[in-house]
């Protein structure tokens, strides 16, 4: 009976880390990104072109990581484009990330049409599986839901303390966080306030690529319209309720992934509770942070502002 | 006399052009790089586009499904319109369309024995406050407690969408069968059918209507006129004795009202049942609608038909040269791309540009002269 509770909470557990991960690898990539003052509504679309060039790789070049690459490759041009047109050209970062949404649907819904054809038995291609840590997956509870995952998930999980240390505890974090506080005084001190946000946005969006090849290899094994279905956005939400750190960007995706899992778990279990309600509660709990009813959280004083050099 | 008639028009000629040179401009490049895209495919752009006309112009059925796209792309981009001319963005309009259509079916569905001429107007006007209450919100949560209107929209979105869900799924769920919508609305609160032989319905004349309010409110009242100040500099309306924070609420609602309309619309003149694909992105297109039209009523409208052609002959591009039919997403979003680099356009910006390059040109021309 007890093991029987511990295999429950096992198996919630690493469902939950599972939901939890593609969300905490575009918020990392959003962090970078608010933190040096720029607000990405387009991570949807630039994770959706992630799941689809994720699998293109997979598929041409016969390996996962091959897949990741070329998720990274097409997202980072992506990012570069966004960069361009809100760095550069100094175009509304809320616009253009609507602009960057729509055009991941028509691109990937397009170019899937075009390469796989209408009624596509989907091809083998070569996808993310479970790896099990020796020793540590022996540790009760613990043990299988966290060392029993694949290895991208890992990935994300270190990219936590290291996105940490690089942003509280190195110059180049310093110059993120000054950028996106006050891009002027940044600029005075002779930090190159276009460089740092393009280097962000351009990381930021390889980022979510991660994300989206880890949805069409990992969670899944193929591309599918639409796929993301609003991921990014909870990745947006999760960057605000974990107040633009990475470490709680974890906190705030192993809550929502939480949610996600129970939801599937309810679902599949014919619940009377709806199902809805949960998938509702990443917004909610965002906004509610947003204004400030428990623990305010806010955003980086530059957030939204194209700087312009005088 | 005449000389200053002539004057005349030839401002207003010039004015015209100026406001319409960067959208024209947008649309003339997005199709083109449309066309290479669909050259690279193996398929003629000029036959695909001819095929898109056709299915969008090409007879009368073709123009009232344009039309029938366009209706709710005009009040979804008012729902922008009506934010932005108050300093605001609201990226909520979906959000807001399926809450007013989940309002308007409430009053659609379980009023019973109105006569049409009350049941109608009572069920639109239902999504008009179902929409306007949820754009409030975001609009009293930013001047309450200071959360961001484009973030609290958005998420409010997804509240909307899942709140209709759960709707379908369970209370309101039509009793036979397992098709997740709910019944039908009454006869009487259907939006009436104003084409015969087509699909076009009341929606179209509710949309004019509201794109009508939305010139006159904004730019012939003392509301509006506030409401306008404050989008251009709120501090200057609020030393003029003007209360920012009212008219931030009252544009939130008036906005979120035009999106409601738009669910509404939907509901009670193509559905008539509430389900979950209530609108395949409406409320994100009337971002892109507001934009290109430059949030005037006329911008709006010219804006609203041409992504009403673009959705209405897209299918049977697709279906007579084999173009998938989202490439008009790609389009679209390269459209909202050139419309924010108008930037590099605007004359003066242009001269700093050349000046750039021409200064390049100089420096590299003296170094090879040397």
């Amino acid at each position: 009976m007890d093991s029987n509770i511990v295999d429950i909470v096992a198996n919630f557990l690493r469902a939950d880390i599972r939901s939890a991960t593609p969300i905490l690898l575009a918020a990392i990539g959003l962090v970078f990104m608010e933190r040096s003052g720029v607000i990405n509504i387009g991570v949807e679309g630039m994770m959706l072109i992630g799941t689809l060039s994720a699998v293109i790789g997979s598929l041409y070049l016969g390996s996962a990581w091959m897949g990741v690459l070329v998720a990274m490759l097409s997202t980072g041009l992506i990012g570069l484009l966004f960069a361009f047109l809100v760095v550069t050209i100094r175009a509304n970062q809320v616009v253009v990330g609507m602009a960057i949404n729509i055009l991941g649907i028509g691109l990937t819904t397009s170019l899937a049409r075009i390469i796989f054809g209408l009624n596509m038995a989907p091809p083998k291609i070569d996808t993310f599986k479970a790896y099990t840590i020796p020793v540590l997956s022996k540790i009760p509870v613990l043990g299988p839901a966290l060392f029993n995952q694949m290895a991208i998930v890992y990935l994300a999980l270190l990219l936590v303390p290291i996105t940490h240390y690089l942003l509280f505890k190195t110059t180049i974090g310093l110059k993120v966080r000054a950028v996106g506080e006050h891009p002027k005084a940044a600029d005075t001190v002779g930090i190159n306030v276009f460089k740092v946000r393009y280097a962000s946005i351009v990381g930021g969006a390889m980022l979510s690529g991660v994300a989206g090849a880890y949805l069409s290899l990992g969670l899944l094994s193929f591309f599918s319209e639409g796929m993301v279905a609003g991921r990014g956005f909870i990745a947006l939400a999760a960057v605000i309720f974990g107040k633009w750190s990475p470490i709680g960007a974890l906190g705030a995706a192993l809550l929502f992934g939480a949610g996600d899992a129970l939801q599937i778990r309810m679902q599949a279990m014919g619940s009377s509770i709806p199902y809805q309600f949960l998938l509702m509660l990443p917004y909610i709990l965002t906004v509610v942070a947003l204004a400030g009813f428990v623990g305010k959280s806010t955003p980086p004083a530059a957030s939204g502002i194209p700087y312009t050099k005088e | 006399m005449r000389e200053q008639n002539t004057e005349h028009l030839k401002r207003f000629v010039i004015k015209a052009l100026k406001n319409t040179s960067t959208p024209l401009l947008a649309i003339f490049f997005a199709l083109l790089v449309g066309a290479i895209i669909i050259y690279f495919m193996g398929i003629s752009p000029f036959d695909a586009y001819r095929s898109l006309l056709r299915g969008s112009l090409g007879s009368k059925s073709a123009v009232a499904e344009t039309f029938i796209k366009a209706t709710p792309l005009i009040l979804t981009g008012l729902a922008f319109g009506f934010a932005y001319r108050c300093g605001l963005f609201n990226i909520g309009a979906e959000g807001q369309l399926f809450m007013g259509a989940f309002c308007a079916a409430a009053v659609g569905i379980y009023v019973k024995g109105l006569p049409i001429i009350f049941h109608l107007p009572l069920a639109v006007f239902a999504g008009f406050i179902g929409g306007g209450l949820w754009g409030l919100l975001a609009g009293w949560l930013k001047v309450r407690y200071g959360a961001n209107e484009i973030i609290t929209t958005v998420m409010f979105n997804y509240v909307a969408i899942h709140w209709v869900s759960y709707l379908v799924t369970g209370p309101l769920k039509a009793p036979p069968g397992s098709m997740p919508h709910s019944s039908p609305v009454e006869i009487t609160a259907q939006l009436t059918r104003i084409l015969p032989g087509t699909r076009l319905h009341l929606g179209i004349i509710i949309a004019l209507l509201a794109l009508i309010f939305f010139y006159i409110f904004l730019w012939y009242t003392k509301k509006g006129y506030e409401i306008r100040m404050v989008g251009l500099n709120p501090n200057a309306a609020r030393y003029a004795g003007m209360n920012p924070a009212r008219n931030i609420i009252l544009a939130m609602f008036l906005a979120g009202g035009m999106g409601g309309l738009a669910g509404a619309s939907e509901l009670l003149g193509v559905q008539h049942r509430l389900m979950q694909g209530l609108s395949p992105g409406y409320g994100f297109d009337g971002i892109a609608v507001a934009l290109l039209g430059k949030n005037s009523p006329l911008g709006i409208l010219f804006a609203a038909i041409l992504f009403g052609i673009l959705r209405s002959g897209g299918n049977l591009m697709q279906m007579l040269n084999g173009v998938p039919v989202a490439i008009i997403y790609v389009i679209q979003a390269l459209v909202i791309i050139f419309v924010v680099s108008e930037h590099i356009l605007k004359s003066e910006n242009r001269k700093v540009w050349l000046n750039k390059i021409s200064n390049k040109i100089k420096l590299s021309k003296g170094g090879s002269s040397n």
